[in-house]
């Protein structure tokens, strides 16, 4: 009985960590998932190119941020990047980050 | 949750009268048998089949998605005027849908729809019926052969090809270029717009200039544009022309093809006859004739108008619309029908489990023009949704290439690959 109501406890514990963040960022993750959705013709579904590309998917948050401010700025030159990079805000920048840092390589 | 209520009276209600009146709809027999939710596809395109894969793969795959083509294989018509140039040929274009079988359970019906009921929720095609919870509509574009006198559907196939959907015509007009003799002319009839990717009549005039300036170097290409403009890339299509194939192409602004004499070859516009060796007349586009079967063509008798956050037609509830068929100031271009489906993909998941859609859909286009065998140049922009406008808007910020390269050239061919990809596999 013991047992059971510690796995019990400690089930709820895992419930109850993992709820907030599904509560909280599901609609936000849903939300990125649709921006970054766009960036596949050339950088392939969920950021995995297939070639010619950067692979965006596992890329560390950070440095995606830093280089999409850096095309937006045109500190970065490129092709057509800084054409994309203009159309989105810094926070769709965070967003898009954080969903391509977590899709596995 | 009051939907479900009502929703369940009116099933049972369409339920009953189907069995009291058996209409002609509901003779035939059932394709597969519905048992949970289900999505129908009506067009494997780049729209439609990025729809069906997105909507298995984002609700993991919980929703049954049903994929009508009535094509065998999935023929790319982005770059498909490289075929001309002869850098590639229709069967670099051409893939199959045995991953989205097979990887993803999307059910490929191979067939024409004859009828849709919006009513009973029901596509008609001969072999039988297809019944659905949220029917995408995703025709391409069909043309308007009655705005032009002489041509007709028959003809495009045997002797005045449009080109203008890769496959056996992109085919033909290949080999009548290659049947001209130097010193021919090659005619180009532009439609006036919206019609189906707007820089591509100006890159097919380069393509046919490059093979021409390799094979038949006294030749032309002679443009008679419907539009009073040069609709897209302007400032790199006219320097491309003048750098890469000086004296060879030749521009008409405001001359519509109006009538064509098929044996003779020649086209007619208000002002003149043009008599061509080798005849590309593009005809006037509208949405795909499936539209009109749903009902959902109610844009100046041509296009669908769509409530941006989904897609569902302003026409009828539970039919969506996505692609070069919407009306929008949105290109119709391959990646644009891909991000439409995407939206549109996300928002019927959401809405068959009750949910509201993402409310503010932000989306992309890149399109390359090749303007030789080796260079290409872009058009790239994001489009936002506007709530006060209910429109999707250009965001500031987009544009075209600064120059056209041989960079660029390379990474049109890896945008071909990494879309196909996201479309099919």
């Amino acid at each position: 009985m013991k047992m059971i109501k510690q796995q019990l406890y400690l089930i709820t514990c895992a419930v109850g960590l993992m709820l907030p963040m599904a509560g909280a960022h599901a609609e936000v993750d849903k939300h990125a998932r649709n921006l970054a959705a766009s960036c596949a013709a050339c950088h392939g579904t969920n950021g995995h190119s297939v070639g010619g590309t950067a692979v965006l998917a596992g890329m560390d948050r950070e440095l995606f941020v830093a280089q999409m401010k850096a095309f937006k700025s045109g500190a970065r030159p490129a092709t057509v990047m800084h054409q994309h990079a203009k159309g989105y805000t810094d926070e769709e920048f965070e967003l898009l980050g954080a969903f391509f840092a977590a899709q596995k390589r | 949750m009051s939907l479900d209520r009502r929703d369940f009276l009116k099933l049972s209600m369409a339920g009953i009268a189907v069995g009291a009146f058996p209409g002609l709809a509901f003779a035939s027999s059932e394709i597969f048998r519905k048992k949970g939710q289900r999505v129908v596809i009506v067009g494997g395109g780049f729209g439609g089949a990025t729809a069906a894969k997105y909507i298995r793969m984002w609700s993991n795959n919980k929703i049954e998605v049903v994929l009508v083509e009535r094509n065998a294989q999935f023929v790319s018509c982005p770059m498909s005027n490289t075929v001309l140039g002869g850098t590639r040929t229709i069967a670099d274009l051409t893939q199959s849908y045995d991953t989205l079988k097979k990887k993803y359970g999307i059910k490929l019906v191979h067939g024409e729809v004859t009828a849709i009921d919006t009513e009973k929720q029901a596509v008609m095609l001969a072999k039988g019926h297809l019944k659905y919870d949220r029917l995408i509509i995703a025709p391409g574009v069909d043309f308007m052969f009655e705005q032009v006198g002489g041509l007709n559907a028959a003809v495009a196939e045997e002797s005045i090809p449009h080109a203008w959907k890769a496959g056996a015509q992109t085919t033909l007009l290949r080999s009548q270029l290659e049947a001209m003799p130097d010193g021919g002319v090659f005619a180009l009839s532009i439609p006036k717009g919206p019609y189906r990717c707007p820089p591509g009549p100006y890159e097919r005039a380069c393509q046919v200039a490059s093979y021409l300036k390799n094979n038949k170097p006294k030749s032309k290409v002679l443009i008679l544009d419907a539009n009073p403009d040069i609709t897209s890339k302007k400032g790199l299509f006219m320097a491309a022309w003048k750098d890469l194939y000086p004296g060879m192409i030749e521009y008409r602004a405001n001359a519509a093809v109006t009538q064509v004499d098929v044996a003779g070859k020649v086209a007619k516009t208000e002002f003149e006859d043009v008599k061509a060796d080798v005849l590309n007349v593009i005809p006037p586009m509208k949405a795909g004739v499936v539209a009109s079967m749903a009902g959902v063509v109610n844009v100046d008798n041509r296009w669908c108008s769509v409530d941006f956050l989904t897609y569902e037609s302003k026409a009828h509830k539970k039919v969506h619309v996505i692609g070069d068929a919407v009306s929008a100031a949105l290109p119709k271009s391959g990646h644009m029908a891909t991000s439409q489906a995407k939206v549109c993909a996300a928002a019927i998941i959401e809405m068959l489990q009750g949910r509201a859609p993402d409310q503010n859909p932000t989306i992309a286009n890149t399109c390359y023009s090749m303007v030789s065998d080796s260079e290409a140049m872009h058009v790239a922009n994001v489009y936002r949704f506007n709530a006060e406008k209910q429109a999707m808007v250009a965001a500031d910020g987009g544009g075209v290439s600064a120059q056209r390269s041989e960079t660029e050239g390379a990474l049109a061919g890896y945008w071909l690959k990494n879309i196909l990809d996201d479309v099919l596999m």
